[in-house]
């Protein structure tokens, strides 16, 4: 059993006080003084006066930033539906695959994880851009077609125009569900590994289907899995700061990118604190629905 | 229970169902081809990078002579490993407590603990500016590896308790009988902790310690806003220069990086024993 700490003050002291130390100081104190500005007032170039003010919040709440919360929040839920979608299968193929099999999968899905972000970003970029290959791979395709129309006695078709690909909002959900599909998976994977095999197999020699099964049997056991999985995919995506940079163009800018702003650019850090604690609060609100509806979940069901 | 290999597949092999292979197969293309077109190009004899013109590795010559990149993939390096010593270092310390103690405010301590983990990173790479900015201005013309102290400081915050939660999960499975059999046997506490705790943990540092020197080298966020101007690191570097256009060297200079990745991941596996448990990071004791 755990020890009370005063059996071994020494032992408690010297291993809890260095990391507890170390997240005070350089964790706790940042946050705490950009909470504190976001209270506070631009008083010329660099000087901030902390006036206890809430005009920094209400401008927050003014339609045009209104506009950008609603739609990363909608950018996020988005990318979280696809990778749910597209990971399952995986998660499940992953699930009951033979041991050699599960260990190649697995890393099939973590090495991408691995691998720098900004690269696979870049990657993303090379790929969709107006000469990249997804274009490349059309035009060829197209001019093929046009020389098989011609052959056949159609009208040649038009010059190939590339397709639009980058710099807008439809790259930027691909990039987040590109980015973010290992941290659906490997939840899933690990909630669907826990399942009790004897049920599906009842339900399965009982005469349900593949489907009728995992639609009443799988998804409703594994759904604290499942919550956990959307919750780890919808808070990165929620914050996301350079796929929007990179992939977005003038119109799919996301909370991260105007709290970039107000720091680096605009040079406003009052406003871009206030906006930084709403993205924290929105993170916070969304970590305490999932326990809710996983406690429910588990409740629900004993 | 072993199934002869040509057979009808049992009612739970999903994966030897067509229609579930399929779609591994268009994820592991959505995943990899990205990645491996740009690999490939980076050997491509030609400027505009489309279409293929020939073998060449005249890029990576370039990349391997562009000091400013050399600079920064060093300054990445030397980060990543500072601050993962000092990760797992300080996560186990932290586990350690958490899991061994009662103690008041506990639960807060440990929402506390748990809080790097969750809190977005851009709000997290604006308290780091914020911090070096105003509180703790990091000097700026400090000799070779102290000019990247801010840097490695952020990263420590946000790994340590990556590995703190590793190894705690690691320690569940700890049998405390046999800490009570080194204490009967006349182990003092510190001997206990070296000689029958620590051995336990081990699996757990090494798998923290590959989390913790992955999430260093993969951060651009947090390092862009801690970052003064005379420090560059790999991705801020990267992110400048993908910032103007694609280009070959960018190509190559990534490359060199997954192959590091790789690489390490492979060695990491190697020392875990087990890849399917390692590959999730961490339970390294769930036999399933």
């Amino acid at each position: 059993m755990e020890q009370t700490w005063k059996n071994a003050k020494a032992v408690f002291a010297g291993a809890l006080g260095p990391p507890l130390f170390w997240l005070v100081l350089f964790f706790l104190i940042p946050l705490g003084i950009v909470w504190i500005y976001s209270f506070g007032q631009n008083q010329g170039l660099t000087e901030i006066s902390f006036t206890g003010t809430f005009a920094n919040y209400a401008r927050a709440l003014e339609p045009l930033y209104l506009k950008i919360f609603l739609k990363s929040a909608w950018v996020a839920a988005l990318t979280t539906f696809l990778c749910l979608v597209l990971g399952f299968p995986v998660a499940l193929a992953i699930t009951f695959a033979p041991p050699k099999a599960k260990t190649w999968l697995l890393l099939l899905i973590m090495l991408p994880f691995w691998t720098n972000l900004l690269i696979r970003t870049y990657a993303l970029i090379a790929v969709l851009r107006t000469e990249g290959y997804v274009n490349q791979v059309l035009g060829w395709l197209w001019t093929k077609g046009g020389g098989l129309a011609t052959l056949v006695g159609l009208q040649p078709l038009p010059a190939f125009t590339p397709l639009e690909l980058l710099h807008n909002n439809f790259a930027v959900v691909l990039g987040l569900v590109y980015v973010h599909l290992p941290f659906m998976v490997l939840p899933l994977y690990s909630a669907l590994d826990r399942l009790d095999r004897s049920l599906l197999e009842a339900s399965l020699d009982l005469g349900a289907g593949h489907l009728r099964t995992l639609a009443l049997i799988v998804v409703p056991l594994s759904l604290p899995g499942i919550l956990s999985g959307v919750l780890i995919t919808f808070i990165p995506a929620l914050g996301a700061y350079l796929t929007p940079d990179l992939l977005g163009g003038p119109d799919s800018q996301m909370i991260a990118n105007v709290i970039e702003r107000q720091f680096k650019r605009a040079n406003d850090w009052p406003f871009g604190a206030a906006m930084s604690f709403m993205l924290m609060y929105l993170t916070f609100i969304a970590i305490a629905a999932q326990g809710l509806l996983a406690r429910r979940a588990a409740g629900g069901r004993s | 229970m072993s199934r002869p290999r040509r057979e009808a597949p049992g009612p739970l092999e999903y994966l030897r169902r067509w229609p579930l292979r399929a779609w591994l197969a268009m994820v592991a293309v959505f995943l990899y081809a990205p990645l491996i077109t740009l690999m490939a190009f980076s050997f491509n004899d030609s400027r505009r990078n489309i279409v293929w013109q020939g073998f060449t590795l005249k890029y990576y010559e370039k990349t391997l002579h562009d000091a400013v990149l050399l600079e920064a993939f060093g300054n990445s390096l030397t980060i990543a490993a500072v601050s993962t010593v000092l990760s797992v270092v300080l996560g186990a310390m932290a586990a350690f407590a958490l899991w061994r103690f009662r103690f008041p405010a506990k639960p807060a301590v440990d929402g506390a603990m748990a809080l790097p983990i969750v809190v977005p990173e851009i709000c997290m790479g604006v308290a780091m500016l914020v911090f070096f900015a105003k509180v703790l201005p990091w000097p700026q013309d400090l000799p070779w590896p102290l000019n990247l102290g801010a840097i490695i400081i952020a990263h420590v915050s946000f790994s340590f308790p990556f590995v703190a939660v590793v190894v705690r999960a690691r320690m569940a499975s700890f049998n405390r009988e046999l800490e009570e059999a080194a204490r009967d046997l006349g182990a003092s506490e510190w001997r206990t902790i070296l000689d029958v705790i620590v051995p336990h943990m081990t699996p757990s540092l090494v798998a923290g310690a590959l989390l913790a020197f992955t999430l260093s080298l993969d951060d651009f966020v947090i390092t862009f806003f801690t970052s003064g101007p005379d420090t560059v690191t790999f991705p801020v570097k990267v992110y400048s220069m993908v910032r103007f256009s694609v280009t070959p060297e960018v190509n190559a200079a990534s490359t060199l990086l997954i192959v590091v990745t790789v690489i390490l991941t492979a060695v990491a596996l190697r020392m875990q024993g087990d890849p399917a448990a390692a590959a999730a990071h961490g339970a390294p004791d769930k036999k399933s």
